[in-house]
């Protein structure tokens, strides 16, 4: 019997496709990624079931760390001209007696976390030296000069006639005074809703809101 | 892995010495590195994407009132208080909370228990309803409007309230955790309270006789 041949096949594979998915792919998770604002410190939200997004502009936010620091941030990224009236209406509160400069430098922060009698000092160094300072944080653990208020009152104004978020973020090991606190704060200025940020958790089965859920999903 | 050129070799037309043949180079590009930084490029932006993207949770607070007439009177028999300690315990007492010889309602509880402790209290406090139609009717015609199937239910919830008074040793996670298990289950009406000396101080000795540091 003739052996069979068996052809020998080039190792040569094409890659083309190979190319195109993984460049497909990649345009995907270029377009997909949104990078995180520079946080100068570091913030782990608790979990909670509600699936609300949360607001990116028109919004203050409030957040407070493992240290119970306290800071406060503008989200306001098409608006550009409120970031300058809130530091005009802290500057006019507080008189701290503010350069344009130092004034302009606010839009470029994105977390304040001084006291008003550092402000001045802080917004006139160089973004590269704001991140290697430690901040200490807004002081609102006094009641009688809870600084919080002041900045709510600023922003309160700034966002005169519109819709204004207000976003509390805190560290899973914040205490709750430092909580606590920023809602006196937020209550001093007539400000009763909030929304808190946290990481999306699943609803535990057999729970009443999940009942409620499904009965909901039925509905529809 | 790139092409070798077989060149030489036979066939063909006459070749004078001297004369080289042309090398007819292979159209064909070796795609393997290009592939490499593809992928390099997909691990990178997997890693600094962020998928897992914030939700709120919302709060509401009433407005600090001054007259004592203003505040929200609510019935003794269907409120829960629970007091958030330190090292994730929680405190909690039905009704008024009493301290003496033989009678004590002051509780310890944790954060997964404290669930069955919420929903039989509200099973307690909906058992106990007695139905009054006039106060009742905004909530059963709204429940009826969104086609809820035991309309008749709605309000039968209405005396349960919990009481949340996270102490100065609580962490935030606590408390929006308590918050969120009111969303789960489905408490109506919840008040954040700051908490009693008195509590304060039973909370600070159980924790001394149960060692939580």
């Amino acid at each position: 019997m003739p052996s069979v041949k068996i052809p020998k096949k080039s190792t040569f594979t094409d890659m083309t496709p190979f190319v195109d998915i993984a460049f497909l792919i990649l345009s995907f998770f270029i377009m997909a990624t949104k990078f995180k604002p520079p946080e100068t410190v570091e913030i782990k939200t608790p979990g909670s079931v509600l699936t609300q997004k949360l607001p990116e502009s028109n919004a203050i936010m409030i957040s407070f760390d493992s240290l119970n620091r306290v800071f406060f941030t503008v989200l306001s990224p098409k608006d550009q001209s409120k970031y300058a009236t809130i530091i005009d209406q802290v500057d006019q509160i507080r008189t701290l007696g503010l350069s344009p400069q130092e004034k302009a430098a606010f839009k470029k922060v994105y977390m304040t976390g001084v006291p008003f009698g550092q402000l001045k000092q802080f917004l006139a160094m160089t973004p590269e030296a704001q991140g290697k300072l430690k901040l200490p944080g807004i002081p609102v653990m006094d009641s009688a000069d809870n600084q919080m208020v002041t900045w709510v009152q600023a922003a309160k104004a700034a966002f005169q006639g519109e819709k204004l978020q207000i976003l509390i973020k805190g560290d899973n090991e914040a205490k709750y005074p430092a909580f606590q606190a920023v809602i006196a704060a937020l209550k001093k200025n007539d400000e009763l809703k909030y929304n808190l940020v946290t990481q999306l958790d699943g609803v535990p089965t057999g729970s009443e809101l999940d009942f409620k859920q499904r009965a909901e999903r039925a509905a529809k | 892995m790139a092409s070798i050129d077989e060149s030489g070799g036979g066939g063909g037309h006459k070749q004078g010495p001297g004369v080289k043949k042309a090398k007819k180079l292979s159209t064909r590009v070796d795609m393997t590195p290009m592939v490499d930084l593809g992928f390099l490029l997909i691990t990178f932006f997997i890693f600094t994407a962020t998928m897992s993207s914030p939700t709120a949770l919302d709060l509401n607070m009433p407005k600090d009132v001054d007259k004592p007439d203003d505040e929200t009177p609510v019935k003794q028999s269907g409120v829960l208080s629970i007091i958030l300690g330190k090292g994730n315990q929680v405190y909690y007492y039905e009704g008024q909370l009493e301290v003496s010889e033989g009678k004590n309602n002051f509780k310890t509880s944790t954060y997964k228990d404290i669930r069955k402790v919420i929903l039989d209290k509200k099973k307690d406090v909906m058992g106990r309803h007695v139905h009054n139609d006039e106060l009742c009717k905004d909530d059963r015609d709204a429940a009826k409007k969104k086609g809820i199937a035991d309309w008749q239910e709605a309000c039968k919830d209405l005396d349960f309230t919990v009481i949340l008074k996270p102490n100065d040793e609580a962490t935030y996670k606590n408390t929006v955790d308590m918050l969120d298990e009111m969303t789960i289950n489905q408490v109506k009406r919840y008040a954040m309270v700051k908490v009693l000396e008195d509590e304060n101080k039973l909370v600070k000795a159980t924790e001394a006789a149960n060692g939580i540091k």
